[in-house]
């Protein structure tokens, strides 16, 4: 178990014993490049890579089809209504904007608690969330009536008009927010980048890539200076990001808790919603981590250690949010308000139960097999059950909103919705576009953060202690 | 050849030359003509200029201009248009301001008085005429959407024969022909159908018509109204005569299966009597209403008590009430069911104790028996010349129809008919099928039709004769109290239409077979009067302008100028023209009658007197029997009545007031039947009877009597236009002459088919919420705030913000339950006057109606088979904190300073957060492109005042802003506030029972704030501090006391 070049301290020790390395023994600086950096450079282009990109491909294209459909007949090509304003645009855009808050709070929080683990994932979960954020971001806007206009009047620019969108309204909130998170992911994921670039660049065999890669690199030499000033800027950019990670869920929340509707008009909406949220982005890190570590050889940088915390954390997010679930029912039933009661009772026996009792299996019984030691270990089943959070998740969205607008106050209102066609087609069209920026990106990119995986391999602890 | 002979002539002229003359080119040849011309002759035009390097660009120029012009020129010479503005400006037309003319629209044997608004020409809304005595400035529906039937793209528009375009000329050359031929034969063989005459312009053509052609026959036909009525009054009284409710006056009212507030030509006048009764406001004493019904009906719906009962057995609750009352010569009778009988009890016990302030109304669709028994118990109640009179019928030439029609139809079988000409309607699809009038109708050797659609009549016709709409043609009809209204046109026909009376002017004596309507209405009315059509010799200086503005308890939309028929002049203020005001032509006594007519909207005095009739002193035994098994009542559908309306997108879309479908029709049945039949919403059942098959699909409606299925006719039609080809289900082939109202004995086959109906509500409980509030006048008595102790308690510290203060208006409207009776009048006036589109049946089953008003209907009580039903009409709320604005990210509905929800429809991206945040759901979103921007005859119906929306934008009720604007420019001008009940809303003018109130709620003397202040004035979801600007009165209802015992203030809704 140990590893031979060093005597571990004791403190490496204990923690070796209780879990498993967070890098497999055997590894060197060299190993640790050539193996990363191999995928970008050297390895042929697997077949499986071009299956599955063709896929996804495909799926990219069944969006751009489905934009263009959007953009010229209106959105009554998919199935809402009134009373069900939004449906499948808005349950995307939240879940989507869910499943990115894994990657920043991997790459920020665990960064700030000096927690080495997340250094194998952070880069992949990073990209993760940028790809989520693109997918989301195109819900708001594409789910207004008018694009067109939503795309510029949404934001504040001074005009001659002087009309300016109204700040008391959450969805104004949701463009700040949203915004600001995409602009920061991308930088704290370029800036981490760059001396992963730099080592491509040197390593690259092909002129084109040298001088991409070189570009890319920002004319990193790896001095100290260089290293001292990266150190600085990626720690602030993780301070300005974890805020985020709370902030972000909070406000996408108050899109429903600042409305009057029952279902919607709950106080305990931002922490239920970041803890779904960084719950179903750990489903997801682990959806894509499981054939990641497959398929490119990387046990050894993604191990068991990883799998494990990342249980524990959809473990520990999962239960609250099993909370909100049980904290939801029980102020329907404390606050004695009529609306609240009913909006319950609708959502456990009305026409769309099926889904809550499918959501509330997932969600809070599922969950509960991770508190064994047998399932975290078992990388087939947690893949299928990682696929079931995000699923689950998708439900609880669905619940949140379809089932809250479909019955709301005067029960002459009342009536159904059923998705179109056209909805699951934009629904899996930016399934499609997730999957082809993330195929791009394995294959373009190191997925792995090559320099920090660097840091923790036995050989910069050697040089640590003796240094 | 031309050119080969030059070159001819070239060589020629080379040959000529001596010696050896070079030539170095064809420059140098050039200089002579001969070449010249050959160039010319080559290049005709510009050849030379080819050879000159500067003229080339002039060509190129020249080439391109010409080029550029014949572009613009196309290959259409364009017509000289001049425009001409107005030399003299007519006095009252301003452009962008309305005007209102008083005219009438004929609908089922009788006339609704109108006020339609007419913007530059174009009539674009329907108001009712408050001075007239049938609508008092209400109107129906069918009233409401007639103006989108005068501009349906899908109307015939063209006089065919046998397919062929033909002008009217020759029309009425081959009916001068035939008239010919039939002098001989005194008019043997000919016939003239059409629907009920309530013209007595068209009556008295018809009269001419059969003085000079004694054998011949005029048929009407009208599928509905007034049958049973009709011989109901010749079997009480051996005489055609109708009555006359004075519903205002009695305090005891039992209706046998009668729609009475919503149905007929007196629904109107009878709806508006009897809320009289009924208002919040109401100091007097509430009257009290029985219905006895076999499928729920509007007026059924306001009943204090309801009792479903098969149609056939309504006779015997009649006639058992009658001989309760000794009425004589009816033998006792008893009803089966306890219920029933104690119904009865306590009935006769009630009407008995209000005699001569009771009412007794049967029901059209009861057999004539059951209209002389009523006739009977009213004369018996006393309540003869004090609820109910009796005058002649408003229409012309009363008579059984149906025996009439059966007379034709075997003539027509029989050959005897030549020539049969079918004057407006539909017979073809609306006689009863046991006649086959279509096939009848092919046996006659000539046929002509004259008609607005060519329709299923019209393919059986050799000719067709488009038929001008009652906005488009001159004419007269009565109301069903007698007045005569004159019709005018607000404008020339759009296809070419032809009124009846043009029609009927080919078979006259006189003018040549071509007279204009104008002419013949006039005509008639100065014979009538025997006032003299010639002007004065020498006129007066200044004519006195006999025209005043309309006073009317409801005035149209302010801001509007009454103006008048036939560009009579207004009266207005003398200001010093710069131009010489027009000479006034000289009128003549008839003219300034006239004028005063149209201007009035009606002729004065001719009103029937009431009629002193004698009961015949026997009772008819009774028509049907009671059988088992399932019944079927035909009933006109409530949207698109007959079939006539089936191409009116409006009323296609119209939500059924108690069964809210849409776009189709439907077998309504009892739950509790249904129960027994295992069947549900939607299954397609068969029903069969005496070999006739009809397939429709079932709906359950509570209220609905057990073991009847209602029939709506006006579906399945063939030939009807691109909205209303097709859709729905045809019922008339069970409809027979033997039973046109109640058919017996019908077998239903479940098929196991599904039918997806388009309902707009598919939710009827009102889940114990308080949504409507109700108590009996016992327990409003004992505790007048009812309605406010059912409010949930509001928590104090509900907002931590100062109420917001309301500078000069603060619009509001109150919106009384008591009276509402769900006529769905309201929800077509908003569409009509709001622009708003029509979506179609998949887009409503998706829930995406458009009505920016909607009336939902709500069952409360234990029993699905006989609930209590309540009406609310729900406009948006124009909330004071209103949660739909602030949730916009663009502020595209903001708050107004007179406390308005106001929409930016160029401001919304269309988020839909309004829409999901506004607990009521009255935003509406155009999720496609729901505007008709194509269709150019519905551009010219569009209100002018009001934006057509487009896709992508969230639209909703504005309170008719457009109308409080108008007033605000009126009120301005005259340097005044806007006075109480000047901004009329369109849904507030077109009810029938006036329960909508709008007004000014910082005036503490509106009827608005009055009704605020009544006890029974409550606000939705108040608990949610929305702060409604629209308000609700409670429901008092006047239960008999015998029937349902007093039950204290119980402090929640029958839920």
């Amino acid at each position: 178990m140990a590893a031979k070049e060093h005597v571990p301290d004791h403190e490496e020790l204990a923690l070796m014993q209780r879990t498993p390395a967070v890098i497999a023994p055997g590894h060197t600086f060299e190993s640790v490049t050539d193996s990363i950096s191999s995928i970008v450079l050297t390895k042929r282009t697997t077949i499986g890579w071009f299956f599955g990109f063709a896929l996804a491909f495909m799926f990219l294209m069944v969006l751009n089809m489905t934009i263009g459909k959007l953009l010229l007949e209106g959105i009554g090509i998919w199935g809402n209504n009134i009373p069900v304003g939004w449906a499948f645009d808005i349950i995307n855009f939240v879940w989507w904007i869910g499943i990115g808050h894994a990657g920043t709070l991997i790459s920020a929080i665990l960064l700030l608690f000096r927690q080495q683990w997340r250094t194998s994932i952070n880069r992949f979960a990073e990209a993760m969330t940028l790809f989520a954020v693109a997918c989301a971001a195109m819900f708001p806007l594409l789910h207004t009536g008018r694009p067109w206009l939503a795309i510029y009047w949404l934001f504040p620019y001074p005009n001659t008009m002087g009309l300016w969108p109204q700040f008391r309204s959450p969805l104004i909130w949701d463009v700040f927010a949203v915004s600001t998170y995409g602009t920061v992911s991308a930088l704290f994921w370029f800036t981490g980048l760059v001396p992963d670039m730099a080592t491509l660049r040197d390593r690259a065999q092909s002129k084109a890539a040298r001088v991409i890669f070189g570009m890319l690199s920002l004319g990193w030499r790896g001095s100290a200076r260089h290293w001292q000033r990266y150190e600085m800027a990626y720690l602030l950019l993780a301070g300005i990001s974890t805020p985020l990670v709370l902030s972000v869920h909070s406000v996408v929340s108050f899109d429903f808790a600042v409305s009057v509707l029952p279902g919607w008009h709950a106080t305990i909406f931002p922490p239920y919603f970041v803890a779904g949220a960084i719950y179903s982005g750990f489903a997801m890190v682990m959806t894509l981590a499981i054939p990641l570590r497959k398929f490119y050889g990387l046990e050894d940088f993604i191990t068991m250690r990883h799998i494990h915390n990342m249980t524990k954390v959809m473990l520990a997010t999962g239960m609250i949010v099993a909370y909100g679930y049980a904290n939801e029912a029980f102020f329907a039933w404390y606050s004695s308000n009529a609306y609240e009661a009913y909006m319950m009772l609708n959502r456990m026996t009305g026409p769309y139960a099926v889904f809550y009792w499918t959501l509330i299996a997932i969600n809070a019984v599922m969950i509960q097999l991770f508190w064994f030691r047998k399932i975290r270990e078992n990388i087939p089943l947690l893949f299928v059950l990682s696929l079931l959070v995000n699923v689950g998740m998708w439900l609880e969205r669905f619940i949140i909103i379809v089932t809250s607008l479909h019955r709301d106050f005067l029960p002459s209102s009342w009536d159904m919705y059923y998705p179109t066609r056209w909805d699951f087609a934009m629904f899996t069209g930016t399934i499609g576009l997730f999957f082809s920026l993330f195929f791009l990106f394995v294959r373009f990119l190191p997925a792995i953060a090559i320099f920090e995986m660097r840091t923790i391999v036995p050989e910069a602890k050697l040089k640590q202690h003796h240094g | 050849m031309s050119e080969i002979k030059d070159i001819d002539a070239l060589r020629a002229q080379l040959d000529g030359t001596r010696g050896k003359e070079y030539w170095r080119s064809l420059e140098a040849l050039s200089g002579t003509p001969e070449f010249k011309e050959f160039l010319h002759r080559e290049f005709p035009q510009n050849a030379s200029e080819w050879l000159d390097p500067v003229g080339r660009r002039g060509f190129l120029k020249l080439m391109s201009a010409s080029l550029a012009l014949a572009g613009v020129s196309a290959c259409t010479r364009q017509p000289t248009e001049e425009l001409v503005p107005y030399v003299r400006q007519p006095e009252e037309l301003v452009p962008g301001k309305p005007l209102f003319y008083a005219t009438a629209m004929p609908f089922a044997g009788a006339g609704m008085g109108l006020l339609v608004e007419s913007h530059e020409g174009r009539p674009t809304k329907i108001e009712g005429n408050p001075d007239h005595p049938s609508s008092r400035g209400a109107t129906d529906l069918f009233a409401q959407a007639s103006i989108l039937g005068l501009y349906d793209p899908d109307r015939s528009t063209t006089i065919t024969n046998l397919g062929d375009i033909e002008p009217f000329s020759a029309f009425v050359v081959a009916m001068r022909s035939v008239l010919a031929a039939q002098l001989s034969k005194k008019g043997a063989g000919l016939r003239i159908l059409t629907e009920t005459i309530a013209s007595p312009t068209m009556a008295a053509q018809i009269d001419d018509l059969l003085t000079r052609l004694p054998a011949a026959k005029v048929v009407q036909w009208e599928p509905f109204f007034g049958h049973n009525a009709r011989e109901g009054s010749r079997l009480a009284f051996n005489e055609y005569v109708a009555p006359q409710y004075a519903v205002e006056k009695a305090d005891v009212i039992l209706s046998l299966d009668a729609d009475f507030m919503c149905v007929g030509a007196a629904g109107l006048r009878n709806a508006r009597a009897f809320a009289s009764r009924r208002r919040a406001e109401n100091t007097g004493t509430r009257n009290r209403l029985y219905a006895v019904e076999s499928t729920p009906t509007n007026s059924g719906s306001r009943a204090d008590h309801r009792l479903p009962l098969k149609a056939s057995q309504i006779e015997g609750v009649a006639r058992a009430l009658a001989a309760k009352l000794n009425v004589p010569g009816v033998a006792a009778v008893s009803v089966s069911g306890e219920a029933a009988s104690k119904f009865l009890e306590s009935l006769a016990v009630d009407l008995q104790g209000a005699r001569g302030k009771s009412l007794v109304i049967a029901g059209d669709s009861q057999p004539a028996s059951v209209h002389a028994v009523v006739h009977a118990i009213n004369a018996a109640l006393g309540n003869v010349g004090q609820t109910v009179s009796y005058t002649q019928t408003p229409e012309a030439r009363p008579g059984n129809q149906i025996a009439s029609l059966r007379e034709l139809v075997g003539e027509m079988n029989a050959g005897t008919v030549d020539f049969v000409l079918i004057l407006g309607g539909n017979p073809v699809y609306t006689a009863p099928a046991d006649l086959k009038f279509g096939d009848a109708l092919a046996k006659v050797r000539l046929r002509a039709h004259v008609g607005q659609y060519e329709d299923e009549t019209a393919e059986k016709c050799q000719w067709h004769v488009p038929e001008a709409h009652y906005l488009e043609m001159w004419s007269d009809v009565r109301a069903d109290d007698g007045t005569v209204t004159i019709v005018q046109p607000l404008i020339a026909p759009l296809y070419g239409g032809k009124s009846p009376h043009e029609i009927l002017a080919a078979f006259a004596e006189t003018g040549g077979g071509e007279r204009p309507g104008y002419d013949i209405v006039r005509e008639y009315w100065a014979k009538q009067t025997g006032l003299s059509t010639a002007a004065p010799a020498a006129p007066p200086v200044v004519v006195a302008a006999p025209v005043p503005a309309p006073a009317a308890p409801k005035a149209p939309p302010a801001g509007a100028a009454a103006g008048v028929g036939a560009g009579a002049p207004a009266a207005a203020p003398a200001v010093p023209a710069p131009i010489a005001a027009a000479p006034k032509p000289a009128l003549s006594p008839f003219d300034l009658a006239w004028r005063k007519w149209l201007h009035d909207g009606l002729v004065p005095g001719t009103a029937f007197a009431t009629r002193q009739v004698t009961l015949q002193g026997a009772m008819p035994p009774a028509a049907t029997p009671v059988g088992d098994g399932l019944e079927v009542v035909f009933r006109p559908d409530p949207a698109v009545h007959d079939g006539r309306f089936s191409n009116n997108a409006w009323l296609q879309e119209l939500p059924k007031s108690l069964t809210k479908l849409t776009w189709d029709n439907a077998a309504l049945i009892a739950p509790g039947t249904a129960k027994r039949l295992l069947l549900i919403s939607g299954d397609v059942v068969e029903l069969k009877q005496g070999g006739q098959t009809v397939r429709i699909p079932v709906w359950l409606a509570p209220g609905q009597a057990a073991d009847t299925l209602t029939l709506h006719l006006g579906y399945g039609r063939t030939r009807s236009g691109r909205t209303g080809t097709g859709i729905g289900f045809a019922v008339n082939a069970l409809r027979t002459t033997g039973a046109p109202d109640t058919l017996a004995g019908v077998q239903l086959t479940k098929t196991g088919d599904n039918y997806e109906l388009a309902c707009t509500q598919d939710h009827g409980s009102l889940e114990g919420r308080n949504l409507i509030r109700v108590a009996t006048q016992a327990q409003y008595t004992a505790d007048p705030s009812f309605a406010a102790k059912m409010q949930e308690e509001i928590p104090k510290t509900l907002t931590m913000l100062p109420p917001r203060s309301y500078e000069g208006y603060a619009w509001g409207m109150a919106i009384d339950q008591n009276v509402c009776t769900g006529c769905n009048a309201c929800v077509v006036a908003c569409q009509a006057e709001n622009n708003v589109p029509v979506v179609g049946k998949s887009q409503v089953a998706n829930g995406r109606e458009m009505h920016w008003l909607r009336v939902d209907r709500y069952y409360t009580g234990d029993d699905p088979d006989n609930p209590d039903t309540y009406h609310q009409p729900m406009p948006c709320q124009q909330c004071e904190s209103a949660p739909c604005e602030v949730v916009c990210p663009v502020s595209a509905t903001t708050h107004s300073d007179e406390g308005l929800n106001d929409m930016v429809y160029n401001r919304c991206v269309g988020t839909r957060y309004c829409s999901n945040n506004c607990p009521f759901k009255v935003r509406r979103f155009n999720f496609l492109l729901y505007g008709d921007f194509t269709t150019e005859s519905y551009k010219l119906q569009r209100n002018p005042d009001v934006t057509v929306r487009s896709r992508g934008v969230m639209e909703k009720c504005t309170y008719c802003v457009q109308r409080i604007n108008q007033a605000r420019v009126a009120s301005k001008l005259d340097d005044r506030e806007i006075r109480d009940g000047e901004v009329v809303t369109a849904c507030q003018s077109a009810c029938p029972t006036e329960a909508i109130v709008f007004g000014n709620l910082n005036d503490p003397n509106s009827r608005v704030s009055k009704l605020r202040a009544n006890t029974l004035n409550y606000r939705l979801l108040e608990e949610l501090n929305v702060r409604p600007r629209t308000s609700y009165m409670a429901v008092v209802r006047n239960p008999n006391t015998t029937l349902e015992p007093a039950k204290p203030t119980n402090g929640e809704e029958r839920g």
